[in-house]
């Protein structure tokens, strides 16, 4: 019964589900910046999925046959210095571009699971503030302000520091550093949500729903969500390339990923102490943020086109 | 008006308590405690952390050590940092003046230059440089800070760029100046590559809202007719069309102020510049607690404020905004 008869109630919104499938995939590949972002981003995430297959080198390994305490220089520089090494070695003699390859897993899973948590957080709190409205609301939204007060990098450094001066910096892993962006990072996506629910929940269907007997589980996950998915998924597709900065930001400082671990942050800094001597540690793996950053950019871009002209 | 604004001022004051309170129960719930830089230390045995605990007063209950910490804040006192040996608020206070030159400087450069660049790929929408201006600035927010600063570094600290005529440009990577007496030519060229980092995020920001402000300004009534009257393009541009669009994007500058404080951290850091965010950085590597706290505690304050100032900027600046 209850699943037959909000189906006769809302024909239209049906039609409406069709109607704007078809005018997505046209908007999107309308905007030909995003589709340029979705390749680029589908040839980083398979080099990234294929890296022990694609790398040259152990990313961890010193090569102790050519390096003599000074980083290789990439082949297209010095064919014969470079020992191999296609984009030359960092200042203790690992291949660069083997660590290139492994650092982009790390940003990527990065992105995606910390995306993940603060999408999966920011929904239920969203959702919970925008259904039920009164005093939860009221709590939800000052506790949201008081998390869109404190500017975000400097708590996540604080927080990454006191975690690595109560044990050390190796307790720095990479779930920890999912957790902690994801817990800190969640008020935007709730809020979003939270704004569509006040909407939706007033929407004849929604009303419709309630009138056949939903439970408000069902109502809010079965009925109220999918039609507020548009703004998440923008949001979340941007907050990907969000996070991946944060990270770097927080490997190059320190407080991130810890080597050995290769993460396009953490290189970053050590090219920082060998600027003089290899060019080549400092430019390519900020290229590979720089260019995974702007596509996931460009995509949410596209999204967000596509998916609502009206939204900007 | 004056209701409004001593209304609003009154608001924040709740929101200032609960997020110094989540400052303080994150400080006490992390792993190890306030106490955590000496649980580390093999000279410091489990008695002498019982002995800090009790003198510290950290054995009484948690909303005790609350109150009588926000007495503490609310009379000046942040506490000691121990990596300055020095109470906080004076170590922050005496390196605020270089945070402030650089902040300043770069938030002049990016304002002109953003509105500039925005202004103009707004008169001109769709054509070549439009394209252009809104790419860069795509780039822009898109580059992490901290590498286009080692980018900038490279270019012109390490490989000088030659010149033809046999000069090269050649600036300074490090500090804040050279000399120990004032020289103006030198402070400027230390700033020049901090400030430049320090702008783009903002710069990107404020180009691509004032753009869209000014292009949503132009499809709008008053403007055809400003056009119908005769007026001339440049007094439709800047009497009736500017004056609007900049409305919004005051919001926007206001909001963005605090995210300054935030880049000087990296920024700061990276050349090395003697100012708040550096020492901030220096204190999260020496596990200095209360000088971390302190600095969050102030950057919260300010951000709370920069909301405040854009809600009543807004409220005064567009007649249409209701105060009750």
């Amino acid at each position: 019964m209850a699943t037959s008869i909000p189906a006769n109630v809302e024909p239209f919104d049906d039609d409406e589900a069709v109607y704007s499938k078809v005018t997505f995939w046209t908007r999107l590949r309308r905007h030909k910046l995003a589709i340029a972002g979705i390749v680029v981003l589908a040839l980083i995430a398979l080099c990234a999925i294929l890296a022990p297959l694609l790398a040259p080198f152990d990313p961890n390994a010193i090569d102790n046959v050519h390096w003599q305490g000074t980083p290789l220089p990439p082949c297209f520089q010095d064919h014969v210095l470079c020992g191999g090494h296609p984009l030359g070695t960092d200042a203790v003699g690992r291949d660069l571009l083997s660590r290139l390859l492994f650092g982009a897993r790390i940003s990527l899973q990065i992105g995606i699971y910390t995306v993940l948590f603060e999408v999966i957080i920011g929904v239920i709190v969203g959702a919970l503030a925008g259904y039920y409205g009164g005093w939860v609301d009221w709590l939800i939204m000052r506790i949201t302000d008081v998390f869109l007060s404190i500017p975000l990098l400097p708590l996540l450094l604080v927080l990454t520091a006191i975690v690595a001066a109560s044990s050390n910096k190796a307790a720095l892993s990479f779930w920890v550093i999912v957790v902690i962006i994801g817990a800190l990072s969640w008020p935007t996506v709730a809020r979003l949500v939270r704004a569509s629910f006040l909407v939706l929940r007033e929407r004849e269907f929604a009303e419709a729903a309630r009138a056949v007997g939903n439970g408000d589980l069902r109502i809010i996950f079965r009925h109220l969500l999918p039609n507020a998915v548009a703004p998440i998924v923008v949001q979340a597709t941007l907050d990907v390339a969000n996070v991946i900065v944060l990270e770097s930001t927080l490997s190059f400082l320190g407080f991130g990923i810890q080597p050995p671990t290769a993460s396009w942050g953490n290189m970053l800094s050590d090219a920082q102490a060998n600027l003089q001597i290899a060019w080549w540690a400092a430019v390519f793996p900020g290229l590979c943020i720089l260019f995974t950053v702007l596509s996931i950019n460009y995509i949410g871009d596209g999204l967000r086109d596509a998916l609502d002209p009206n939204m900007r | 008006m004056f209701t409004y604004v001593v209304r609003r001022t009154l608001a924040a004051i709740p929101l200032l308590l609960l997020i110094s309170i989540i400052l303080f129960v994150i400080l006490n719930n992390a792993p190890g405690g306030p106490l955590a830089p000496y649980l580390q230390n093999p000279h410091i045995t489990p008695a002498d952390i019982e002995r800090l605990k009790h003198n510290l007063g950290l054995d009484k209950p948690i909303w005790y050590r609350y109150v009588v910490w926000l007495g503490q804040i609310l009379h000046g006192d942040f506490g000691y940092s121990t990596s300055n040996s020095e109470p906080v608020l004076q170590a922050i206070w005496e390196r605020l003046p270089a945070t402030l030159e650089l902040m300043g400087v770069a938030f002049i450069v990016s304002l002109t230059i953003g509105l500039s660049a925005g202004i103009f790929s707004a008169v001109r929408p769709y054509s070549l440089w439009d394209y252009c201006i809104t790419t860069l600035a795509f780039f822009g927010q898109s580059m992490p800070v901290f590498w286009f600063a080692l980018m900038l570094q490279l270019l012109f600290s390490v490989h000088t760029i030659p010149l033809p005529g046999g000069y090269a440009i050649f600036l300074p990577s490090a500090g804040i100046s050279t000399t120990d007496t004032f020289d103006l030519g030198d402070r400027i060229e230390h700033l020049i590559m901090p400030v430049i980092v320090l702008s783009l995020l903002n710069l990107a920001l404020y180009s691509r809202f004032m753009r869209s402000s000014l292009l949503e300004v132009m499809q709008t009534d008053y403007m055809r007719t400003a056009a119908a009257k005769g007026l001339s393009r440049r007094a439709i541009l800047f009497k009736h069309g500017l004056k609007n669009a900049l409305i919004p994007v005051v919001t926007i500058v206001a909001l963005s102020l605090p995210g300054v404080l935030g880049g000087a951290i990296v920024t700061e850091t990276i050349f090395a510049w003697p100012g708040a965010g550096r020492m901030f950085y220096a204190a999260l590597q020496n596990s200095d607690i209360a000088l971390m706290m302190g600095y969050l505690l102030i950057l919260a304050v300010a951000v709370v404020f920069c909301n405040l100032g854009a809600d009543i900027l807004y409220a005064w600046l567009d007649p249409r905004v209701a105060y009750d």
